[in-house]
């Protein structure tokens, strides 16, 4: 008896196991089914991405333009490709769910990064929130006074100077390195130039004496600038910013005319009505228009951008073929 | 030059604060405790709800740092009851605590990693107090060529780790440099061995790696013995529950010494709890393994990770408190959360916010103390999970790290690619592998590419940077003598000892 209770008892736990087993496969199965509005950050968690998300999910539930606190998820992999594709392939109609982009993506469309058969129109472009600019940046102690004086030591010798920032070969950040060698007629394939993990990584490198240029994005250096370790040779916006920025000059100022708005937005899937995505617009609007998100877009280190709807939409597709035709120029596609 | 501090503890030892502090220190030992949720999801969990509430900037970075070292100490659970690493600063605690756990000492084996952590936490946060600006200075005096040497120093010290099949070591390391270098090229951008896949472009997570290689192959090894009736019934004995006092005594230089090294692995900007237990263990082998049995349960290769991974934890908080510049994946995330509070953390954080610096210092040393008071009794409790059946118990820690991990990732495919690496890990089980140096060779490879690569670039293609500063100079010494001391002592030894037994 005690025997057959015990093959019993094994024979239970070998089917145990399988079952347990299975049944996790089963569940990762299951789509969340989300009611509650919400933001996919196609990143992992803490990255500019998911403050993206985090300022339109905090700033529509304080000024209460949601019923429901917005959901924020993750959905990291391909640099945002994975989320392109599961917006425009499985969630295409989610009326309750938008979608973190920034001018990387519109970048990475205009390079073929999110897979030839994905473009600019495959999802409807929804509204921004806010914008930074790129920066031109060099220790306290670097022996370039202004922009122009860094350009001629780059003319002379594109090799003598060593540019770092948070991005690979093609990413926005080199594009900015890009830019401003082809401002002036220097290839940037020349460039001696340092892909690091993130911006915070490339400001280390810099204030460790390892790079002498970074170029990063002019409101997050905010901290380092106020502490003086750090110079801005230029600001790449169209025009001088306010406040503790009025000092910096613009690129196009001292003759170079390079311009990098780093915006972030959001999109929606492709087949979302009309209806849906108006109110979307409608309600990132009423947002930005609130004093409460005034303060919040500040402490998140953005200026004011207005852009929404079909207005917003045109101006990323503008933009993608603006980089598609840069990128050729900089000899990064053919 | 204290005001801060005594301002700080001002701030922390308010009912709010306290409470904050020990809600962060329990959840934070459960985030850890369950493998699949590390530190980063669980502040990223909890990150919205601190906002939601409207707590105080100095409130929200309590808790949130809290869950952050807190977890730092659950990670060590699952390692010694379970062989599955809680999350990434465990790994090398499994090769200790597990065999502890198989022997009956699970409850000691808990305390004294508790202690470890206790200590290692406390060197380190005092470290952080008093040099934390200084320390900032020579942090990012580390530049490439350094991590590169650095990393080279680590691989080297593998090799203590070698033991009884050398060939084996070195194959499982290299495997894990292989897996290091699938995704999106950091130099150039070109996608390496993606098949296409966007899934891939990012490279595999370490979460998905680990929950792969551990877990999913430990339910194999049983699903494997179940089929074939011949379960070992292997339920490990409950001996005693409390750690001894000798046996803190006896690991009290293993811990000091792995505190020092944790911390000022911490401090370095990009390198965090997996590099710095990794290094404080094979270091302790090196030292005092002096009958070869690190790896079959002995107690100071169980404290040395510990300790070194908590200090890594508080270590990596100077960067970000002095330099605006995170340490670790966790720091990184905290940073965002400060930012939502109009807080943008750098070189004159410790002027402008003394509340908030102060505060969050003087709460992780009221944090430690917590976790110490939390952990030391849990001990007991939590070594009863072993009397829980291995069948039962591991699949359902599976499950719930396929939900975390497909919560992560809001996508099936992480899943699928746990399944394939899980299987990947039981056959080099079979074939007798030990997982360890696969991990290592996976977390180091990386880092050991990118920063060549990087040190490369600044120079325009001349090595001779790797051996310009003083640092990196010390650091291939360091290397050359952890490889080289040995193979000569070991001759020495050979040569002396016959002539000794012969006496």
């Amino acid at each position: 008896m005690p025997q057959n209770h015990m093959s019993k008892a094994k024979g239970l736990q070998r089917w145990l196991v399988a079952a347990v087993t299975g049944s996790a496969l089963l569940a990762g199965a299951v789509q969340a089914q989300a009611k509650p509005p919400e933001c996919i950050a196609p990143a992992k968690p803490g990255g500019g991405y998911d403050l993206t998300c985090r300022l339109a999910a905090n700033g529509l539930q304080e000024a209460k333009l949601i019923d429901e606190p917005m959901m924020v998820s993750y959905m990291p992999g391909g640099i945002g490709a994975v989320a392109y594709n599961h917006v425009t392939g499985v969630r295409d109609d989610d009326p309750n769910l938008i979608v973190a982009a920034s001018t990387g993506a519109a970048l990475n469309l205009a390079l073929g990064k999110f897979g030839i058969k994905h473009k600019v129109d495959d999802v409807r472009w929804v509204g921004a929130l806010g914008v930074d600019y790129g920066a031109v940046v060099v220790r306290k102690d670097a022996p370039w006074n202004n922009l122009d004086e860094l350009m001629k030591a780059l003319k002379k010798d594109p090799s003598s100077v060593v540019i770092g920032a948070g991005g690979t070969v093609g990413s926005q950040d080199w594009m900015k390195a890009a830019l401003m060698a082809k401002a002036d007629d220097v290839d940037p394939r020349k460039l001696r130039y340092v892909s690091f993990e993130g911006g915070g990584e490339a400001l280390a490198a810099l204030l460790g004496e390892h790079i002498q240029v970074f170029t990063g994005d002019l409101a997050e250096l905010k901290p380092q600038l106020d502490s003086g370790e750090i110079r801005i040779l230029a600001a790449l916006s169209e025009e001088r910013m306010g406040g503790p920025y009025a000092d910096i000059p613009t690129a196009k100022e001292q003759g170079y005319d390079v311009e990098w708005p780093i915006w972030r937005g959001y999109y929606m899937g492709p087949d979302v009505s009309d209806e849906e995505y108006q109110a979307w617009a409608d309600r990132l609007k009423a947002l930005s228009e609130t004093e409460s998100f005034a303060k919040l877009r500040e402490g998140r280190g953005l200026f004011p951008m207005a852009k929404f709807g079909e207005d917003f939409h045109q101006y990323v597709k503008d933009q993608v073929a603006d980089f598609q035709q840069l990128s050729k120029e900089v000899g990064l596609t053919q | 030059m204290f005001d801060f501090l005594i301002q700080g503890f001002g701030v922390a030892l308010t009912p709010l604060n306290l409470g904050l502090a020990f809600l962060g220190a329990l959840l934070g030992t459960l985030f850890g405790a369950l493998p699949g949720i590390g530190p980063i999801n669980g502040i990223a969990i909890l990150m919205p709800l601190a906002y939601t509430l409207g707590l105080p900037a100095e409130s929200a970075l309590i808790l949130l740092a809290g869950i952050y070292t807190g977890s730092e100490y659950g990670g060590r659970m699952s390692s010694i009851l379970l062989n599955v690493p809680g999350d990434a600063g465990a790994v090398m605690t499994t090769l200790d605590g597990h065999p502890l756990a198989k022997k009956g000492l699970a409850g000691p084996a808990l305390g004294l990693s508790a202690v470890s952590s206790f200590i290692g936490a406390t060197v380190a946060i005092i470290g952080l107090t008093l040099f934390a600006p200084l320390l900032a200075i020579v942090a990012v005096k580390f530049g490439p060529a350094e991590f590169f040497a650095l990393m080279i120093f680590a691989f080297a010290s593998m090799s203590a780790m070698m033991g009884k099949d050398p060939l084996k070591t070195l194959i499982g390391a290299v495997l894990g440099v292989l897996i290091s270098t699938v995704g999106v090229d950091s130099g150039t951008g070109v996608l390496r061995f993606t098949f296409d896949m966007p899934e891939l472009y990012d490279g595999i997570d370490f979460v998905v790696m680990i929950i792969g290689l551990f877990a999913v192959s430990e339910i194999l090894l049983m699903l494997e013995h179940a089929f074939r009736h011949d379960q070992d019934g292997e339920m490990a004995p409950i001996g005693r529950v409390m750690v001894k006092m000798s046996e803190v005594l006896y690991c009290k230089w293993a811990i000091l010494r792995s505190s020092v090294i944790g911390f000022v692995i911490g401090v370095l900007p990009g390198t965090g709890a997996s590099v710095a237990s990794a290094v404080a263990y094979t270091t302790e082998k090196r030292i005092s393994d002096h009958d070869n049995s690190f790896g079959t349960g002995n107690m100071r290769g169980l404290a040395a990770p510990e300790a070194a991974n908590n200090a890594s934890a508080a270590g990596s908080f100077v960067p970000m408190l002095t330099l605006g510049i995170p340490g670790s994946g966790t720091t990184a995330i905290l940073l965002g959360a400060l930012m939502l509070y109009n807080i943008n953390p750098g070189p004159m954080m410790f002027r402008e916010q003394p509340v908030v610096v102060g505060g969050l210092i003087a709460s992780l040393y009221i944090g430690n103390v917590m976790l110490l008071l939390l952990n030391l009794p849990l001990a007991g409790v939590f070594a009863r999970v072993l009397q829980v059946p291995r069948w039962l118990l591991v699949p359902s820690v599976a499950i719930l790290a396929f939900v975390g991990v497909y919560q992560l990732h809001s996508d099936l495919m992480a899943i699928y690619l746990m399944l394939v690496i899980g299987v990947f890990g039981y056959l080099l089980r079979k074939f007798g592998f030990s997982l360890a140096p696969v991990v290592l060779g996976f977390v180091l490879g990386g880092l050991m590419e990118e920063n060549l690569r990087r040190a490369l670039s600044i120079s325009g293609g001349d090595a001779g940077i790797l051996f310009q500063s003083k640092l990196s100079i010390g650091l291939w010494i360091a290397a050359a003598l952890v490889v080289l001391v040995p193979m000569f002592a070991g001759k020495l030894k050979a040569k002396f000892l016959p002539a000794a037994k012969a006496s």
